[in-house]
């Protein structure tokens, strides 16, 4: 079951967008899905599902590209956008459009498995497969949270906000090791 | 001047009304979000313990993100609109989110009262926050109704926050409630001050009856019995009346402000007031 859902977000994450792009629009999406994300630098754009629509208007020579945001105030948007548009500028792209979308709202489903794994071995635990306790009506459950090292679920919630608005704080009871974990949204 | 030209300068009229409603409304939300968002960086370094330090201005952070959002919308329709509605930065260019944030006084801004409230202790801005995000989850589950798309995605994307606000304030109010005879004693305190404000988040203002009929804004009054009995719920965990305030203040998004407000706008705007248009 929770395999099954991990290959479905997987697909859904990059390879459904990137079939039925031009060869133009591939490149353009080759050259930004590298740019990491300010925060977490082991994950990048592609990774985290941000990059919603690549576009390109040959008659004009325009590229443009579609976001949206993890969170409404994340301060790492900014810096993504103008990330970006970099990346694109070194590659000899003049005229750029970043536009960001906030509909469908943004949500940790759309995180690859390739992602989930490069989190846990940077010492962050992955957001669960399922979310069990983003809803009020799940109000005081805990939600169970793998340790990223010793894999030990006994942990325990410290803080619900971290270091960025994406991370809460826990601590594993058996090792010891206070850890962040990317909650589920 | 034939007759397509007619049609759409009638139409153009017929909207005007609605469309400076719409953007009061818009701008009223935002400045809600960013008022209390600013209200809670106040604790920003000074919080009782890191990890609350760090949860409250998470907390502001979300809030400000929700009115950027704000704001951008009603700038793109005051941009797209000329004249629609009565804004002027007095500068040569487009309207843009921060001129609504830093150059409208008090009177212009339509926050509710309650965002506006001294921090107080920490009971206080933990009650402010319950009663407000209690409130705003209900809210936004409406509003992701809408007819009007952007309202409807901003929507979408800011109740995920808006829950956590509410588990992390929920869980506070009955840690303190339900704690010691003085968290007890500071809860009471709070509640006395700030449940007279509440009554605002359920009384319409014009702009946003003129815009119920085709479905752009939250009918906020069939918020309130939900909103008293997931209060309540709280409150008796928390070992704490839930007493009926016999009046309520309002005013806030009218732009009839309590004594508090201009002190936030003289810190927060000073910058922009003081070197306009600068950036950095």
């Amino acid at each position: 079951m929770v395999n099954k859902i991990m290959t479905n977000t997987s697909d859904h994450n990059s390879n459904e967008k990137i079939s039925g792009l031009s060869f133009e629009e591939k490149k353009i999406w080759e050259i930004i899905e590298k740019v990491p994300d300010p925060e977490i630098p082991v994950l990048t754009v592609a990774d985290l599902g941000i990059i919603r629509k690549v576009a390109y208007n040959p008659a004009e020579n325009i590229a443009e590209v579609t976001i949206t945001p993890t969170y409404s105030g994340c301060p790492a948007m900014d810096v993504i956008a103008m990330t970006i548009r970099m990346a694109l500028m070194q590659k000899g792209y003049k005229n750029i459009k970043i536009h960001s979308v906030l509909s469908p709202a943004w949500t940790t489903e759309w995180m690859s498995e390739t992602a989930r794994q490069k989190l846990k071995a940077y010492g962050i635990a992955p957001p669960n497969p399922q979310q069990s306790v983003c809803h009020p009506t799940a109000f005081q459950a805990e939600e169970a949270v793998q340790c990223p090292r010793c894999n030990s679920y006994h942990t325990k919630l410290i803080s619900q906000f971290g270091s960025t608005p994406c991370k809460s704080f826990y601590q594993c009871q058996d090792c010891q090791e206070p850890f962040d974990y990317f909650k589920c949204h | 001047m034939d007759n397509s030209d007619n049609n759409s300068i009638s139409k153009t009229l017929q909207q005007r009304p609605r469309l400076e409603a719409l953007i009061d409304y818009v701008i009223h939300l935002a400045d809600t979000s960013i008022i209390l968002g600013h209200r809670n960086s106040e604790w920003t370094g000074h919080g009782p313990v890191l990890e609350q330090d760090i949860a409250i201005s998470n907390i502001a952070l979300d809030l400000i993100g929700q009115a950027r959002n704000f704001y951008q919308y009603a700038a793109k329709l005051i941009n797209e609109n000329p004249g629609a509605y009565s804004f002027s930065t007095g500068f040569d260019r487009d309207v843009t989110e921060d001129d609504l944030a830093y150059l409208r006084d008090v009177w212009n801004y339509k926050n509710y009262l309650i965002t506006e409230q001294p921090n107080g202790d920490w009971a206080q801005t933990i009650l402010r926050q319950f009663l407000f995000s209690a409130w705003q989850f209900l809210f936004f589950e409406q509003l992701k109704k809408s007819t009007d798309a952007q309202l409807a995605a901003i929507a979408e994307k800011s109740i995920k926050e808006t829950v956590y606000h509410l588990r992390w304030s929920s869980e506070w109010v009955i840690r303190l409630g339900d704690g010691t005879t003085e968290s007890h004693q500071r809860m009471l305190n709070a509640i006395n001050d700030f449940l007279n404000f509440t009554g605002e988040l359920f009384e319409p203002a014009a702009y946003e009856l003129a815009l119920l009929s085709d479905g752009v804004s939250v009918d906020i009054k069939s918020l309130k019995a939900d909103w008293t009995e997931r209060v309540m719920t709280i409150f008796d965990e928390a070992t704490l009346p839930f007493i009926k305030p016999g009046w309520s203040q309002n005013g806030g998004k009218k732009g009839v402000h309590t004594e508090h407000l201009g002190f936030i706008l003289a810190e927060m705007q000073y910058l922009q007031r003081a070197y306009p248009n600068s950036i950095w």
